[in-house]
């Protein structure tokens, strides 16, 4: 074999290279996000309900503000959900985020852990972020 | 290997089969369109069969009057303001009547008719060009007449700009969160746009919704009236019927549905013989 020392010596620092992501963050494992529930609105709630279990909105949640824009803004369907006597608006800004006022440690954490970005916010206005 | 005819179709026939009943069935097993188990109907909203406004020129007598209109509405809509003209953003605004009529001035036309600013805002058309060139269909017709745009598809492609005769729609050039105003104050129940997004007057579709009237006509002090162009009975149709109105290039055939009621009685100077 020709040149088989610079080729071997080459697939070491090839095979380092690459697995370096992996060996650099072993035992590092980074938190899980933990996502604050507790703002001054939701906590004045009597039944802390979400407009869906924590579960479908934890997965889904995307799925359903997709099918309320094309509600409000196409068909302009504002029927609004209640839920135990409580009334939500079909809406991002009006509806969500005025319970979960924090988008930092709701909507933020867990993008940022997962690296989606989506862009809602180029358009849409956040609360105010309260000092907790 | 061989296979005659009828083994083919055999073959062929169940694999069809076994195809379309598993998509079903697979379908069938997913979970279904998310829908909340209660949801109260929106009986506040006002509803139309065709929005029109009605602008009595003579009832807008100085600039402030238009001015406070033309504020409210891009103050609750976080309408940028760039201070120039190549990136303004407008839903509401003003022109001579030349450049609003044109081909409708002459020269003895009353002085103050000629320079008075009149209020020009998107004509929500019967027939609207720009929804039938936009390419994602972003622009649309409402079935209250109102022509809306979803910024959540609008491509940035000007399309719209070009074909709409009225200038009444404006490209995000910059972004317009970076803007004097909408740095000082924001409303915080209506989004900003983005760069490279178009925008026009909307109606005031979110204040319909709540069974109010648009921004526009609430601040205007009765100039501007609101209505439903389809419903006889309304107050619109009733001024329509009786006092003498003009469009906006309405050769075009797209139908505007803003009426301006020019009169003169009130204001027009009229100079002495001598």
């Amino acid at each position: 074999m020709y040149d088989g020392g610079k080729i071997f010596v080459g697939l070491i620092v090839f095979a380092a290279l690459f697995a370096s992501p992996f060996y650099l963050n072993m035992g590092k494992v980074s938190a899980k996000p933990e996502l604050k529930i507790d703002t001054p609105e939701i906590q004045k709630l009597e039944d802390k309900k979400c407009v869906e279990p924590k579960e479908l909105m934890r997965a889904e949640h995307m799925q359903i503000l997709n099918s309320w824009r094309d509600a409000v803004v196409r068909n302009g369907d504002r029927d609004q959900i209640i839920i135990s006597g409580h009334k939500y608006e079909k809406s991002l800004q009006n509806g969500c985020m005025k319970c979960h006022s924090n988008k930092k440690d709701f909507c933020d954490k867990c993008h940022n852990y997962m690296a989606v970005k989506p862009y809602c916010w180029d358009c849409h206005i956040a609360p105010k972020e309260k000092k907790s | 290997m061989s296979m005659n005819r009828r083994e083919f179709l055999k073959i062929a026939g169940i694999s069809t089969i076994a195809g379309i009943g598993g998509t079903a069935l697979a379908g069938g097993l997913r979970k279904g369109v998310i829908e909340a188990a209660q949801t109260a109907p929106n009986t506040d909203a006002l509803t139309g069969k065709k929005w029109g406004i009605a602008i009595d020129m003579s009832k807008l007598k100085s600039e402030e009057n238009i001015k406070r209109v033309t504020e409210a509405c891009h103050r609750i809509h976080n309408v940028p303001d760039f201070s120039n003209t190549k990136d303004e953003v407008k839903w509401i605004w003003t022109e001579t009547f030349e450049h609003s009529f044109p081909g409708q001035e002459h020269k003895f036309m009353a002085e103050d008719m000629k320079h008075k600013p009149f209020l020009l805002l998107c004509n929500h058309c019967d027939n609207p060009a720009c929804v039938r060139v936009c390419p994602t269909k972003a622009t649309f017709k409402r079935k209250d007449g109102i022509v809306m745009q979803d910024m959540h598809r609008c491509i940035g492609c000007r399309f719209c700009m070009a074909a709409c005769p009225f200038g009444a729609r404006s490209f995000n050039y910059k972004n317009p969160r970076l803007a004097k105003n909408l740095q000082e104050y924001m409303n915080p129940e209506f989004p900003t746009r983005t760069i490279g997004v178009v925008e026009k007057c909307t109606f005031c579709y979110e204040r319909l919704a709540k069974g109010l009237k648009p921004a526009c006509v609430e601040e205007s002090n009765g100039a501007l009236v609101f209505g439903d162009l389809e419903d006889p009975a309304s107050e619109i149709r009733k001024i329509l019927a009786s006092k003498h109105t003009i469009r906006r290039k309405p050769e075009l055939g797209t139908e505007p549905n803003i009426y301006y009621i020019i009169g003169g009685n009130d204001y027009a100077v009229v100079p002495e013989i001598k």
